[in-house]
């Protein structure tokens, strides 16, 4: 499956710091990946390794053919980028540009498409988002929840089989949260491969395929969302569960 | 259509550019109109032309030797660097004959034989001699770099140097010093009509003025002096100095009448505005002109250079890290004599001709020491963007260069326009200094009006206008953009 992630033996120091060790994991193509656990768990770093932001020590990741490993082929990584979006906790939309802009920049930069290309689908992409009317506004003029869906929408506008989420709900009000994880839930079903680090243990019970619990490095637990929720094996998980749901 | 025009007539131009220098070139004539009476300075009837003694003597100069002569204006206390540079063939302005210029220069025979005379202030009597001034503790003023300056230190006695013969008896009027020692010449234009002023003393201590050339001009040299001999003895030089009443300081003595000097009088009243405000506006481009063309150069060095400290390989970095110390560190004026004077006689010394023109070594002046200055506002406009930023264009596939261009130098501008346009503002008042190596701005142009017509005040405020006429709406123009930025 060309969009199937597998990491084996994945390691991360930061210094003295152990951030990932051996992290091994698989995650099926179209499949719905829920990364939980307490923070500084190496959610966020495992994202960012996968997107080829982050280099790390030991093992390898494999996204569809291509192959991120220390040392091994420089231009895996913007293969890999081309194949998965990643989408940031702090939007990190360009501020200078409007949301259609946003959208449309990277189409023509780096897949050269013609200016009224790139904003036909940049416009298609807001109004799916539920923000055709918001095109000619800057970052600045936007809500959270709005920032967060262009995000969505600048990733899918690279046409990606697949996405990194990274905590993209935590700036959010509550009732912002939902228009963001609705708009999750619809790419869900459109077949793309979602890898989602998040603290809403209510979506990743709803929306995920599997869910992944990380802890002081390593991969705890990982399976269906009602085994690794409700029956969780090891005490760490339970643990962390009733801090969360308290 | 006309743009071909222009091209052909620019190629005929160059074409014909060799016949015309087969008729013998004018020889350049180098001296400083600035406060020059009576030797040269600008008519009060006509400030684009000069007039003075030595006007008068080039005048019988150019028929003696059949040869046009031409005027350059050039600073006085740079007149012996001019010379030897070759930017004019040779320096009449009142230059004295001292044994360090005859060991250096081929000096002409005498043209004028001069006295010095001691001026204070009218109401001041505590000295009636150099002695006496000493002995009281008194402070001197005087032209830097001629027999009076270097009597003054002989004697010990404190002294202010300055470049114009004007400013000395400004600032003994002011109070600033107590007395003025100057060739009696000057003193004739300068003191004896000033009522607040008086002479004290007999003129003292004989020198002679002489042409200054480059001791390679031997033939040239000799060609002036029998010209003089011939001016001396048809009486030439005597009418000459008749009419500028400095003929032979005896029969001046003895005449001893004030009106001589009524030319400061006269020029105060002769330059009305709509005389000095056309050549001020001339100042006025040339320093918009400097001002435009050296930032714009400091834009695209700075640029680089901020550039090669944050992303280049350890050398460039070092390199950057080094350019930035070292034109920060050091004023633009010795930048300016450097390149101007230092750089042409060391290539030369390697065989290399390189005189560049007075603007062009301005412009590179002040954009090598701007680009300093913007290139660390740059490398701070470009860290104080997210790094975030680089990692959402990096997961979208952008590369390093593209990510740069067209999304960090975007947000970078919004940062940096605020202290770029300070720097801009202060770089067009600073580039006044550029007058040192004889380019002729704002500031210089209101120094020459102003000495030669003594309205410092009412001349001041109207430079002083354009100056704010120019740099304020400098500062409403970068305001705008800065808020049309942030929308856009």
């Amino acid at each position: 499956m060309p969009n199937q992630v597998v990491l084996t033996n994945v390691s991360k120091r930061f210094g003295e710091r152990t951030i990932l060790q051996d992290v091994s994991l698989e995650v099926e193509g179209g499949e719905t990946v829920a990364l939980i656990g307490p923070s500084g768990g190496g959610k966020s770093t495992l994202l960012r390794c996968i997107n080829g932001l982050t280099m790390f020590d030991r093992g390898e990741i494999r996204v569809g053919a291509d192959v991120l490993s220390p040392g091994g082929d420089p231009d895996a990584a913007s293969r890999v980028r081309r194949k998965f979006g990643m989408i940031f906790q702090d939007f990190q939309l360009f501020p200078h540009l409007t949301a259609l802009e946003n959208v449309m920049e990277a189409p023509m930069q780096v897949l050269r498409r013609s200016k009224h290309e790139a904003r036909e689908l940049a416009l298609q992409l807001l109004h799916r988002v539920g923000l055709a009317d918001r095109a000619g506004l800057h970052p600045r003029q936007l809500s959270g929840g709005q920032k967060q869906r262009v995000a969505i929408a600048r990733a899918l506008a690279m046409e990606p089989r697949g996405l990194l989420c990274d905590e993209i709900t935590s700036a959010l009000d509550p009732e912002l949260k939902s228009e963001v994880l609705d708009t999750l839930a619809e790419l869900k079903a459109e077949g793309l491969t979602l890898l989602v680090v998040t603290h809403e243990i209510g979506f990743a019970r709803r929306a995920a395929d599997r869910v992944a619990v990380l802890a002081e490095g390593r991969v705890i637990e990982y399976g269906p969302p009602e085994q690794v929720l409700d029956r969780p094996q090891t005490e760490r998980t339970q643990r962390f569960l009733r801090q969360v749901l308290v | 259509m006309i743009l071909r025009s222009i091209a052909v007539i620019l190629i005929a131009a160059a074409a014909l550019t060799p016949l015309c220098g087969a008729a013998e070139a004018p020889l350049r004539w180098g001296a400083d109109s600035e406060g020059g009476a009576p030797y040269i300075f600008k008519d009060p009837a006509d400030p684009r032309s000069n007039i003075g003694f030595e006007v008068d003597l080039i005048a019988a100069l150019e028929k003696e030797l059949n040869r046009k002569i031409e005027f350059v204006q050039y600073s006085y206390g740079e007149l012996t660097l001019g010379l030897e540079r070759g930017d004019f063939d040779f320096a009449m302005n009142g230059l004295e004959v001292t044994p360090d210029r005859e060991r250096q220069l081929r000096l002409s025979r005498p043209y004028y034989v001069y006295r010095l005379q001691l001026a204070a202030r009218a109401d001041d009597d505590r000295f009636s001699t150099l002695e006496q001034l000493k002995a009281i503790g008194g402070r001197a003023g005087t032209l830097d770099n001629t027999a009076a300056s270097r009597l003054l230190t002989q004697l010990g006695i404190a002294t202010n140097l300055y470049d114009g013969q004007a400013e000395p008896y400004q600032d003994l009027e002011l109070g600033r010093v107590d007395a003025v020692l100057m060739d009696l010449p000057i003193a004739e234009y300068y003191a004896r009509p000033n009522l607040k002023l008086k002479f004290v003393g007999e003129p003292f201590g004989a020198g002679a003025y002489a042409i200054a050339f480059r001791k390679d001009q031997e033939q040239l040299a000799r060609d002036f002096d029998a010209a003089i001999v011939r001016l001396a003895a048809s009486g030439d030089l005597e009418r000459i100095y008749r009419k500028w009443r400095i003929w032979n300081e005896d029969q001046e003595q003895l005449s001893g009448d004030v009106q001589t000097a009524n030319i400061l009088a006269d020029s105060s009243q002769g330059l009305t505005p709509d005389k000095y405000l056309p050549l001020l506006m001339d100042g006025a481009v040339m320093t918009v002109f400097i001002s435009c063309a050296s930032m714009a150069l400091a834009v695209a060095i700075g640029l680089m250079v901020a550039l090669s400290r944050l992303y280049g390989v350890w050398p460039l970095r070092a390199a950057a890290i080094g350019y930035v110390e070292f034109f920060r560190g050091i004023p633009v004026l010795l930048l300016l004599y450097m390149l101007y004077y230092g750089l042409p006689s060391l290539l030369a010394n390697w065989g290399v001709v390189w005189r560049p023109e007075n603007v062009f070594v301005g412009v590179l002046a002040f954009g090598l020491n701007y680009a300093a200055y913007e290139a660390e506002i740059y490398r701070a406009g470009i860290s104080s963007i997210p790094h975030g930023q680089w990692e959402a264009a990096a997961s979208l596939g952008m590369t390093r260069f593209t990510t740069f261009r067209r999304i960090i130098l975007p947000q970078t501008w919004r940062v940096v326009l605020p202290p770029m346009t300070n720097d801009f503002v202060a770089l067009f008042k600073d580039t006044s200094i550029v007058s040192v190596i004889a380019v002729v701005e704002l500031t210089k142009q209101y120094q020459i009006l102003a000495k030669s017509s003594l309205k410092y005040m009412e001349i001041g405020l109207a430079t002083a206008a354009l100056y704010l006429l120019l740099s304020v709406p400098l500062g409403y123009l970068s305001r705008w953009m800065e808020h049309r930025m942030a929308k856009g």
